[in-house]
């Protein structure tokens, strides 16, 4: 027990010296800190939002709307397809992610199939088709979605939105944000010094779905019964109750916007200016040409937000949207478009920010209380153990600075309750060097001599040291896999302290008594 | 220097002596404790039930009332308002350093009528108004706004987890120990908890996910204590097998007792630094553990060891098979292998 080789004695206090010294780059101020090479800034303790001030937003998917979603896709490319190999067909259309629909020659209906058969696609190696086609009567064809191909579809709108946010985020700002998918439908969205999340949540929140459709009926009430090809959607034009009825086929989409700004229309209004990519700009041309007098209408997320009139063709390959904005809405809108529509909705579920000022306060009153509880234990120790007392000292200093190396290696958050799990560590690493103190005492007062006191001491503690530090680390787990990001920050702490706490009461303080053992050559302990 | 001794050398006191007054007291405050949580429940935080707390810092602050109205004119529900605690140590820190003494305020809404896209417009809008209406006089330092369906997960995953810390301890010590002590385990930490459950109940302080974090980080250090006496008692068992259950309980907590003391006396002095001196905003999680390291040290002495005593373990019980069936033919087996005969008796 108290036989150090001199390798090991090395060893120890090389990890302990290693460890220890990635500690300082967290200390340190910015302005020093910066100064620092690039591979000792990468070993920093982040802090989390509670400290550093900053907005949380947790987002929930409408994923329900996926499959129907890819469903209506699924009828666009569809009717194309067999228009273009001249087949006719009727009641082509979706319903509850189903689509389906009747071939009117039955000469044709195996090209038909054939043709829907090959919009089936392989989800992965394992994970099947993503539609199945079946038929019936010789004319009626049903594509169904598979599960694989709705979760596919799911993640895919996932990646999309997690892209999207990320891109909507930066047109705010030298902002950093981090963006993680939680479980199927989350995204966490996280930003740091972000104290006021309402521009925030108006940028994610807008689907930014931009469509132009032609009007077939200006105003009817909105629950006028469908017709085929025409839907009925509300207006910012029009009173409420009243809907404007415009043709299911969109004349053009988001998908064709190659660039959207903020800018004034002729009469001087707060607009925003969209510019279509070279199909869009086409399609826009030849559209506006051949319905020259007719409305159309500018539709975002189901909404008309305006229905001007056809002059004249509109050949530039851009169109002015103006509506009720104001300049920052305009703004907000131009960037939502730019980066791209959501596949999904998105809303916030839960929503946290914390100002500055408060993050400073707690950083301010964290560090007085770890201070002086770091302080009032040694004290307790010195006066409990003596000698002793001073490693134990040590192995206490050390224990601190070495979670907080860990802690910057792992680029671990430090969070509020983790300062309250790092104090909390203060208070009980000192237990197995007071389990192994006391261990000596005890096996002094049995009339041991000093070597065998010190032997028995440390050997008799370990299994106590081990089985009560696996209960901490039960619950620590659990903490960490239950827990959200401040209570994960706790966990963390929890963790770490335990490992090094063990490791410095067990190897430090250890190898401390032997060198002192050692030299000194005591005859008896006082302990 | 003469050193501290918290328990004195020798010490001997006759805990099992009082184990039925003491399982008594201990039943009816936990009955009291589980009584208190029924029908007085928690106050929960917007981390359980949903809704929004919003914290803010005024220089010079409104009537309750006056702010109460305002809130209540947004028409996002029925605002509940506190100002909230600031310790004296706080209040004289912030006079040191030259600021204005703020009064802090946390205004908590109920879940927004709608969905959750109602209840996210609200937080808007009493952040709008505030910082309108009292425009320089008051900042806004923390929002939480919570939806009806995450708050039901957060309390639900919150209750898994400590049942299932309990559990996995429990089972734990089953397999390090024996069956009976993993029982023990097991009603020490519902016993824990129970208590730091009424605490909260009793003193209607906001009970939030830090707490559940508190309540977790009790199941594993309030057992730290349990632990190290149970190893003691399994090394007794193994020593002295013709003693006495009670009294070799009773030596082994007396063994134990000093480490005890010094161990969680030393984590009370810690947190409590914590409490006087740390953020307010983890007050909750800091007495959570506080109480819980506090009832946890005396559970491990007056739980934990009685109740082995009550499931039958006898200094008999855990003899190695191979033991028991040798056991007649020789001394030589009644000492535990790699014990040294100078343990026998030595403190008997």
């Amino acid at each position: 027990m108290l036989n150090f080789p001199r390798w090991k004695v090395w060893g120890i206090s090389l990890i302990c010296l290693v460890v220890s010294l990635m500690a300082v780059p967290s200390f340190l101020p910015a302005n020093v800190f910066d100064r620092l090479p690039a591979f000792a800034r990468a070993i920093h303790v982040n802090l989390g939002l509670d400290l550093a001030g900053g907005s949380q937003l947790l987002l929930e998917a409408e994923t329900q709307d996926v499959a129907k979603q890819k469903a209506e896709n699924m009828v666009d490319v569809l009717r194309g397809e067999l228009r273009r190999a001249s087949i006719n067909v009727s009641q082509l259309g979706a319903s509850n992610g189903e689509v389906r629909f009747l071939v009117d020659n039955p000469a044709q209906f195996n090209d038909a199939t054939a043709i829907a058969r090959r919009q089936v696609s392989q989800v992965s190696n394992f994970g099947g088709a993503d539609w199945t086609v079946s038929v019936a009567d010789g004319r009626q064809v049903t594509m169904q979605q598979t599960d694989a191909g709705v979760n596919e579809g799911i993640r895919q709108a996932m990646e999309n939105a997690r892209d999207v946010i990320d891109r909507r985020i930066n047109a705010l700002g030298t902002l950093e944000p981090t963006i993680l998918q939680q479980g199927v439908n989350r995204i966490l969205v996280q930003v740091p010094g972000m104290q006021n999340p309402e521009a925030l949540k108006q940028l994610i929140g807008r689907t930014a779905r931009l469509e132009f459709k032609l009007v077939e009926v200006d105003a009817a009430a909105c629950n006028t019964p469908r017709r085929p090809g025409i839907q009925y959607l509300p207006s910012d034009e029009l009173p409420g109750g009243q809907c404007m009825g415009v043709q299911s086929r969109a004349m053009i989409s988001g998908e064709q916007i190659a660039d959207a700004t903020q800018n004034y229309d002729d009469q001087n209004r707060v607009a925003v200016q969209v510019r279509f990519n070279v199909q869009g700009s086409q399609r826009f041309a030849s559209v506006t040409q051949a319905n020259v007098h007719r409305r159309f209408a500018i539709i975002l997320d189901n909404r008309i937000i305006s229905a001007p009139s056809i002059n004249e063709p509109i050949l530039g390959g851009t169109a002015s949207i103006a509506g009720s904005f104001t300049v920052e809405s305009a703004n907000a809108l131009a960037i939502s478009l730019r980066s791209g529509r959501l596949e999904v909705d998105l809303h916030v579920v839960d929503e946290r920010s914390v100002s500055e000022t408060l993050g400073k306060d707690s950083i301010r009153s964290g560090v007085i209380a770890s201070i002086a509880s770091v302080v009032i234990v040694i004290l307790f120790m010195l006066i409990t153990y003596g000698r002793f007392g001073v490693y134990t000292t040590i192995a206490l200093i050390l224990n601190g600075l070495m979670i907080i190396g860990i802690m910057g290696l792992f680029k671990a958050t430090l969070t509020l309750p983790g300062i309250a799990g790092f104090v909390l560590t203060i208070g009980a690493a000192v237990d197995a060097n007071v389990l192994i103190n006391e261990r000596i005492r005890e096996e002094q007062r049995r009339g041991r001599r000093l070597h065998d006191a010190l032997e028995s001491g440390y050997r008799e503690a370990s299994t106590a040291i081990f089985d009560a530090n696996v209960t901490n680390v039960i619950a620590a787990v659990l903490m960490f896999y239950f827990g959200s990001g401040p209570i994960r920050g706790f966990a963390v702490v929890l963790m770490i302290g335990i490992v090094t706490s063990v490791f410095t009461a067990v190897n430090v303080t250890r190898m401390l008594v032997a060198l002192w053992v050692r030299k000194a050559r005591p005859k008896e302990l006082h302990i | 220097m003469r050193l501290l001794k918290l328990v004195p050398d020798n010490t001997n006191l006759h805990f099992m002596r009082y184990r039925n007054i003491a399982l008594a007291i201990s039943i009816i405050v936990t009955l009291a404790a589980i009584a208190l949580v029924a029908t007085r429940g928690l106050n929960f935080g917007v981390d359980f039930v949903g809704g929004q707390s919003v914290r803010v810092a005024f220089v010079q602050a409104p009537p309750i009332a006056q702010l109460r109205e305002q809130v209540d004119n947004l028409g996002v529900g029925n605002a509940d308002i506190q100002e909230s605690r600031q310790s004296a140590v706080q209040q004289a820190a912030a006079g040191n350093a030259g600021q204005a003494n703020l009064v802090e305020y946390t205004i908590k809404l109920p879940v927004a009528q709608g969905d959750d896209a109602a209840t996210s417009a609200a937080t808007g809008r009493v952040r709008s108004m505030i910082e309108t209406t009292y425009r320089g006089n008051a900042t806004v330092r923390s929002v939480d706004t919570v939806s009806g369906k995450v708050s039901g997960e957060l309390l639900r995953s919150g209750a898994w987890a400590i049942g299932l810390a309990m559990l996995g301890i429990a089972i734990f010590i089953w397999m390090r120990f024996e069956w009976q002590f993993g029982v023990g385990a097991l009603v020490t930490l519902f016993h824990d908890v129970c208590m730091t459950l009424g605490f909260f109940s009793l003193t209607r302080l906001e009970f939030d996910l830090d707490v559940v974090a508190a309540i977790l980080t009790i199941v594993g250090y309030s057992l730290n204590d349990t632990v190290v006496i149970y190893d003691r008692i399994r090394e007794n068992l193994r020593k002295y097998r013709k003693m006495e259950i009670l009294e070799m309980l009773d030596l082994s907590l007396n063994e134990t007792l000093s480490r005890t003391m010094v161990t969680s006396l030393s984590i009370l002095l810690a947190l409590g630094a914590l409490l006087l001196l740390g953020p307010q905003v983890i007050f909750g999680l800091t007495i959570a553990i506080f109480i819980g390291i506090f009832v946890g040290t005396y559970s491990s002495i007056y739980i934990s060891s009685p109740i082995l005593v009550w499931l039958g373990v006898k200094t008999s019980s855990f003899l190695p098979a191979r033991d028991k069936i040798s056991g007649p033919t020789g001394p030589r087996n009644e000492r535990g292998p790699g014990q040294r005969p100078a343990d026998d008796g030595a403190v008997v």
